[in-house]
């Protein structure tokens, strides 16, 4: 097993047609299962086309209806990608994953607005996506440093997900899944709901929680981990040496207003019981220690 | 983005806020007309920078008589004005507010932000006014009001009515805070803040409630649908090497430590400087060259790195993914070349084509170190940079 998306699922790609969402499609067709799992791509005003063999709609619902696909996976431009995670969301997919680094704040408090009492998950924007080795990778990181195992892997960035993927893969430790949800403030699920679906998840023993400054969900985690979490797991957070006020790349990357800092989130962390590490390469060396007891 | 507290008033008044009226000045002439076309017998002389705490730096100045505009300007202008918010060396001062002096009679906080943790836009008001809002959250957090705003509906009156008497306002000036409540709110979302700040909002001695100050933080990422805002901008309140880097598309913080660092994307940059500081080197900057940099870009990173004059050593930190690591290396034997580099270079490669990467910078021939991984590569360059 795994969560929110194994060799089964069935994705359409918003955006499929533009460069990236060509490249990146193509490598995801290219993976485990892809070529089974990417079953439509939606891009208005070409459907009937396809790309690589997989068929083109018009609209999310349209796509919906014609193949079954419950999962979407967007790449659309920042100015749009609000609007296609709307469109997405009105047909009721089951989870969106919105790639897309950039998107206006004040598009994604209309749209996170607009999901209020819908059932759809949103993972992203501003994401790496998320995989589940040797079944299916939806988004852009690199499919071949993974490994199939038993150990969840979530993150609010991308490469610092991989390399924290690559430390476990290197120790032998293979992932159940890994879950890039995104560095904006404005996002969909938080590390939060990834814990309750790895804590529920009977094939993960144990998680790799990589956070970063800026905002509170870090800690707000941590206090539901020291309370409900049962399996073991093993933090980091990025951005010790980050000044405050500064926005370190990431839009939800800042302290501000005495808040966000990473020296509170470790803290809390380690009141919490999260094996916490302060150097990022011993994620993976750390969670070994945990394992062997 | 940030903007000028005259900008910020400019918008304000767009948007039915009240402010003192005032005239934006680049000379100790311009000041005094801008004194004399605006008349009274009490004027208040504003450092325009973009940092706050300028008042306690020196930076805003009450002249009573024309005589004193013209000394207060000729005193603010050009001074490197030094706030906590500025770092030791300041920043230059050369614009001025000149504006008609307000009969205070209460000062007020008022501040709006993305609340991340809600997902909306939260109002922020305090009946402690000119005070350092971090510290009134601090040490008397129960006079901080928050209030958050449902987007469709937006601010309605009896929510900012309330908010106003929450903080103080006397019952007969609650209608002119709602109009500054109001206002602020719609100019946030119209203009795409993630930030705005009144601090002190005022209550003047004949009832009105005006806004004594602006401060503004727009939403880089909303910016192309806001030319208006985009023509605000000014280039003297940014880090010279912060602009080039955005020229290149790059992400570029400075900071004051001696070891440079070069990564692909903003997580692991910032790993990369806390790793170097973890084994006991200072970063001196972040430096996220993004997903799909290029030999053009990694060239110019290396050009930004080295205008440093403190620079000790720099640290290549590459996880390949969409970046294959040949690429990258082929990038930077060129940048190396390019720059004619003085100082010690560790590159640490891993991900997509790593072992056709390491080849490349083995056989240019080149004094690159190699880093195994992340904590190797940090230790050798700390290493590096003592040696140098």
């Amino acid at each position: 097993m795994s969560i929110l998306i194994d060799k089964n699922t069935r994705v359409m790609t918003q955006g499929m047609t533009g460069k990236v969402g060509q490249f990146h499609t193509t490598n995801c067709i290219a993976y485990a299962n892809g070529a089974n799992c990417f079953v439509a791509g939606v891009t208005p005003n070409k459907g009937g086309q396809n790309f690589e063999g997989v068929p083109i709609y018009n609209s999310v619902m349209e796509a919906k209806q014609q193949t079954g696909a419950t999962v979407s996976v967007i790449y659309v431009p920042p100015p749009y990608a609000a609007a296609a995670i709307d469109e997405a969301v009105d047909a009721d997919m089951d989870l969106v994953i919105c790639i897309t680094e950039g998107i206006p704040v004040h598009d994604m408090i209309r749209t996170r607005y607009k999901m209020a009492g819908k059932r759809t998950l949103l993972i992203g924007p501003n994401c790496p996506g998320l995989i589940t080795p040797d079944e299916i990778k939806i988004g852009i990181m690199p499919g071949h440093i993974h490994k199939k195992g038993r150990i969840g892997v979530v993150s609010r960035s991308g490469t610092l997900t991989y390399e924290a993927v690559g430390q476990l893969t290197a120790l032998g430790l293979g992932q159940s899944s890994c879950v890039g949800i995104g560095g904006d403030p404005i996002n969909g699920l938080k590390h939060l709901d990834i814990l309750r679906l790895f804590n529920e998840d009977p094939e993960t023993d144990a998680v790799v929680m990589v956070g970063e400054i800026g905002g509170s969900d870090e800690e707000a985690c941590a206090r539901w981990i020291k309370d409900h979490m049962t399996k073991p797991v093993v933090g980091f957070i990025a951005g010790i040496t980050a000044p405050a006020g500064k926005r370190m790349g990431h839009a939800g990357a800042i302290i501000s207003g005495g808040q966000g800092g990473a020296d509170t989130k470790l803290a809390v962390m380690e009141e919490c019981g999260i094996h916490i590490t302060r150097n990022p390469a011993e994620m993976g060396r750390v969670m070994q220690r945990v394992l062997k007891g | 983005m940030k903007i000028h507290e005259y900008q910020g008033k400019e918008i304000l008044r767009q948007f039915g806020v009240p402010t003192p009226r005032g005239v934006a000045c680049f000379s100790v002439e311009e000041a005094v007309a801008a004194a004399l076309h605006l008349g009274g017998a009490i004027w208040v002389v504003k450092a325009q920078i973009h940092a706050g705490g300028r008042g306690k730096g020196g930076g805003v100045k009450v002249a009573r008589s024309l005589d004193e505009v013209r000394t207060a300007a000729e005193q603010i202008l050009g001074m490197h004005l030094v706030t906590h918010q500025t770092g030791a060396d300041g920043q230059i001062v050369k614009r001025l507010l000149i504006e008609e002096g307000a009969q205070i009679a209460r000062e007020y906080y008022l501040g709006m932000v993305v609340d991340r943790d809600t997902q909306r836009v939260a109002l922020l008001a305090s009946s402690e006014g000119g005070m350092e809002v971090e510290e009134v959250a601090k040490n008397t957090p129960e006079k901080i009001h928050t209030l958050r705003i449902d987007p469709v509906a937006g601010l309605l009156d009896h929510e900012a009515a309330q908010v106003a008497r929450q903080i103080g306002i006397p019952e007969a000036s609650v209608a002119g805070a709602v109009t500054v409540l109001q206002g602020l709110y719609r100019a946030f979302v119209a203009k795409e803040a993630m930030l705005a700040e009144i601090n002190p909002l005022v209550l003047t001695e004949d009832g009105r409630v005006i806004a004594l100050d602006a401060k503004f933080n727009f939403d880089s990422n909303a910016l192309f649908r806001h030319p208006e805002i985009v023509a605000y901008r000014d280039l003297d309140e940014e880090d010279p090497a912060e602009i080039e880097a955005s020229k290149f598309d790059l992400s570029y913080i400075s900071l004051d430590g001696d070891i440079a660092c070069l990564v692909n994307g903003a997580g692991l940059a910032m790993a990369t400087m806390d790793i170097i500081k973890l084994y006991g080197g200072n970063p001196a900057n972040f430096l996220d060259v993004g997903g799909g940099a290029t030999r053009e870009k990694v060239t110019e990173a290396f050009k930004l790195m080295l205008k440093n004059p403190n620079l000790k050593a720099i640290l290549v930190n590459i996880f390949g993914g969409i970046m294959k690591c040949d690429v990258i290396a082929g990038g930077i034997v060129d940048a190396v070349r390019e720059v004619n580099l003085s100082v010690p270079l560790v590159v640490r490669l891993e991900g997509t084509n790593v072992e056709l990467g390491k080849k490349i910078l083995a056989d240019s021939g080149l004094p690159i170190i190699s880093g195994a991984d992340m904590a190797d590569a940090a230790q050798k360059v700390v290493a590096a940079a003592r040696g140098a």
